[in-house]
């Protein structure tokens, strides 16, 4: 029994730290052009623009 | 085009008013910029031509050349490019500039629409279905140990921590639900979201009751999973709402909302559409819009009113001559009083007939609130039933009463339900977008399936409402410089459409070049006098002309030499016919309603194969005929395109436009068909179809679920485990079942190549 206090803890853990990229990806702004982040990957040029 | 990048692009033919455009120009798309700090400014634009990687690097690259502008981005998905720049380093004229060189119209977005974006709604719910999501997969592995049999400690524990992730996830990732069964109860009414609300709470409130009476049966992953599907549903509407609002609103251009007014000591500013009042004096530029009613003060241009009449006839006006709101100056800059305020101009009639044909169109409700209407009573009745039975079976075992109606509740909550209606529809919108069909919302898409009898408009909807050379009389080769010099020196339509078909051709230098409103182009060339305009004006100059008098002709001629005649016609749409016929096929009456004379309406009516039709309609007649229709019990399908058209667009019951349609036709309508063919609409109708059909099977699957599960529940059989399993197959049964509307209707047309003359190449030119 003594097994499920670290795998508990572990499994919450990476759920939140997968919640928690989530967030951090929502907030950065990497929803707001999906069609253009598909288009951009086909840039073979990679001078930055920005 | 819009005003902005048409200022930019024709800076060969600049006057004396140009400096003073440049100089409002650049105000206004100041006051649409968003001051980020001292002097910095970021300013969205929205192109609508972008649309793929080339596209963005030209645009990036290029704009990031100026030196004022520190930061590009362009936004595929929104077709937006955000620019942040300094105003000490560089005017914002250099960047409209750049986007006119680089070949990119644009229009200047909406600041309110921009604020709307940033703080909508669909971020607020993407993190609610993050967190229920989060909250749905844990509490599952922890019940799957439960339900295989764990031990009673470990599933006590296992129950603590599902609680603990469960309580605050509900709370959190429910408000949108709560807050809407509250608005519903305070009203009085009910709604899909009241035992929506009802259910997961009690399920969470037994759930902790059980788990603090040393219980293991707790509903946990039900209350969680219930508002993660439920979630999926309402993320997918609200992101297909808000797609289709940014492409069709945002391009709402700012041009309309200013007048240039003269003041008395000469000097000209912007002014606010509301601060206009009549006695003011105007100045409206050529390729501008008249922004209220008004009466010219001096000089005489050319206007084009389609918008009252539909029809792209052109009007030379005069001093004293009264012009409505909105008419387009096609040659020269006038000044103007105004005759009415913003409000009072035939625009804003327009809008208050809008307004009006819209209440008539009366409550549409959709298939799922009608749903509901039935369904949260039915719901919880059931449960109540349950409870009481059960009360008096069991003598008074209110425990395992309250236990037995809450699983009712949970079991018939209606996880496919909620998603029955949403999914089908993003999966028919999606179809739609990718064929450049844009929708507003679901509703509209019910209504689609319902029509009965379809009406277009002529001009600009049959046909392409934009005139284009069909035939060319005489030796246009011989002197095609000459010809393209003097048709680009105007903005008149007919001298585009000449100059459309001379593509490739170069244009010479011409001395003395004069527009002369109603008449044409004159100039010098070898020290004779060369004309390009109307046949009889033209023939002043020529030794012979054609024979050929059409009604939409242009000439040209050099002194003393014979004339060439162009023939230039308003082209069908692409498969305008093929279109009506497909509807026709599909059992909907036909019919035209052109503002147009009756001669030219047949013509058109004959040729796409439509029997009804009627001339000479005003807008109030539209409606009026749109009205009798409705009234017998025939749901019109209105496709205009003109602001005459908005009214009729607003009282169909739902309504097409082109994208090329004026503002106020595009937010009248219920869906704009990006591209030039016509089979949008047949398309789009049998789509419909397909989808009322998919989300009546949803509701029947739906309904076929709670037949089962319901007197199950009801029986008391009903364990956290069945409840779960349920549910489940229940929502992706329907989720798939939705998916099959991509498979129905697979036909495609790809945008095929546009026929007819343009542009035509130099062999075509000398046989003509």
């Amino acid at each position: 029994m003594t097994h499920l206090l670290f795998l508990i803890p572990i499994a919450l853990g990476l759920g939140i730290l997968g919640l928690a990229a989530f967030l951090w990806s929502l907030k950065a702004g990497q929803y707001e052009d999906l069609d253009g982040a598909a288009a951009r990957i086909l840039d073979d040029d990679n001078a930055e623009v920005d | 085009m819009s005003f902005y990048a048409e200022a930019a692009c024709n800076t060969d033919i600049l006057n004396e008013a140009h400096s003073v455009t440049r100089r409002l120009e650049e105000e206004r798309m100041v006051n649409a910029s968003i001051q980020l700090s001292n002097g910095t400014f970021k300013t969205d634009l929205i192109v609508p031509k972008m649309h793929c990687i080339a596209c963005i690097r030209k645009i990036e690259r290029g704009l990031s050349e100026i030196a004022s502008v520190s930061h590009v981005r362009a936004n595929l998905s929104l077709t937006m490019v955000s620019v942040i720049w300094d105003k000490k380093l560089g005017s914002i004229l250099q960047i409209a500039d750049k986007l006119a060189v680089l070949g990119f119209e644009f229009h200047l977005s909406d600041p309110v629409a921009t604020e709307d974006r940033e703080t909508n709604a669909s971020k607020s719910l993407l993190l609610a279905l993050a967190v229920a999501g989060f909250a749905a997969a844990n509490i599952m592995l922890l019940s799957v140990s439960v339900w295989a049999g764990a031990d009673h400690e470990t599933a006590l524990l296992f129950n603590l921590i599902s609680g603990l992730i469960a309580v605050p996830a509900v709370l959190f990732a429910g408000q949108p639900f709560f807050r809407s069964a509250l608005n519903a109860l305070a009203k009085g009414r009910l709604n899909m979201d009241v035992p929506i609300s009802l259910a997961v709470l009690l399920a969470l409130g037994m759930s902790i009751f059980e788990g603090l009476n040393g219980g293991v049966e707790t509903y946990f992953d039900a209350s969680v999973t219930l508002l993660f599907f439920l979630l999926i549903g309402r993320y997918l509407d609200s992101m297909m709402r808000q797609k289709a609002r940014s492409a069709v609103e945002r391009l709402a251009t700012l041009s309309s909302k200013h007048g240039v007014r003269v003041l008395p000591d000469g000097t000209v500013g912007n002014v606010g559409m509301n601060e206009i009042c009549p006695g003011m004096v105007l100045r409206v530029f050529s390729g501008e819009r008249f922004p209220v009613n008004c009466k010219l003060i001096k000089g005489s241009s050319l206007i084009d009113r389609s918008h009252v009449t539909g029809e792209s006839e052109h009007l030379t006006i005069n001093a004293s001559s009264l012009v409505e709101a909105g008419s387009l100056n096609l040659t020269k800059a006038v000044d103007v009083e105004a005759t009415t305020s913003a409000e009072n101009s035939f625009l804003g009639e327009m809008q208050r007939m809008i307004k009006e044909a819209e209440n008539g169109r009366g409550e549409y409700h959709r298939i799922a609130d009608r749903m509901a209407q039935i369904y949260a009573p039915a719901v919880h009745l059931l449960a109540l039933i349950a409870f009481i039975g059960w009360m008096f079976a069991t003598g008074g075992d209110w425990h395992f009463s309250i236990y037995t109606a809450i699983a009712v509740l949970i079991i018939t909550c209606p996880c496919a339900l909620g998603l029955a209606v949403p999914v089908a529809h993003v999966v028919a919108a999606n179809k739609l977008m990718q064929n450049g069909i844009l929708m507003r919302d679901g509703g509209a898409l019910e209504r689609l399936a319902e029509v009965k009898a379809a009406v277009f408009d002529k001009t600009g909807t049959l046909t392409k409402g934009q005139p284009t050379t069909v035939g060319i009389h005489g030796n246009a080769h011989a002197n095609a410089s000459v010809i393209k010099a003097l048709a680009t020196h105007s903005s008149h339509p007919l001298a585009m459409a000449v100059s459309a078909c001379l593509a490739n051709s170069e244009a010479v230098t011409l001395a003395d070049l004069t527009e002369t409103p109603g008449l044409g182009v004159e100039a010098e060339y070898n020290g004779k006098t060369v004309r390009l305009g109307k046949q009889d004006w033209v023939a002043e100059i020529a030794t012979s002309s054609s024979s050929s008098l059409q009604e939409h002709s242009v000439s040209f001629s050099i002194e003393g030499e014979a004339s060439v005649d162009f023939d230039i016609h308003d082209q069908l749409r692409l498969d305008a016919r093929h279109s009506v016929s497909e509807l026709q096929k599909s059992g909907l009456r036909t019919e035209i309603l052109s503002g147009d004379q009756p001669g030219k309406v047949g013509i058109i009516a004959k040729k796409v194969g439509i029997e009804d039709f009627a001339s000479s309609q005003s807008p109030k007649q539209k409606i009026e005929r749109i009205k009798t229709l409705q009234a017998a019990g025939q749901h019109v399908l209105m496709v205009g395109d003109g602001i005459n058209d908005a009214p009729a667009l607003a009282a169909g019951h739902v309504s097409f436009v082109p994208a090329s349609a004026s503002d106020i036709g595009r937010h009248s309508a219920d869906f704009v068909f990006t591209r030039n063919s016509l089979n949008a609409i047949p398309f789009a109708y049998k789509t419909a179809c397909v989808t009322d059909t998919i989300v009546r099977q949803n509701f029947g699957l739906a309904i076929a679920y709670n037949c089962i599960a319901v007197p199950m529940a009801m029986a008391g059989l009903i364990t956290p485990l069945i409840a779960a399993i349920a549910m489940s197959a229940s929502s992706i049964v329907v989720v798939a079942n939705s998916l099959r509307i991509n498979l129905e209707n697979p036909e495609r047309d790809s945008e095929p190549a546009e026929p007819g003359l343009n542009p035509i190449t130099q062999t075509e030119l000398v046989k003509a």
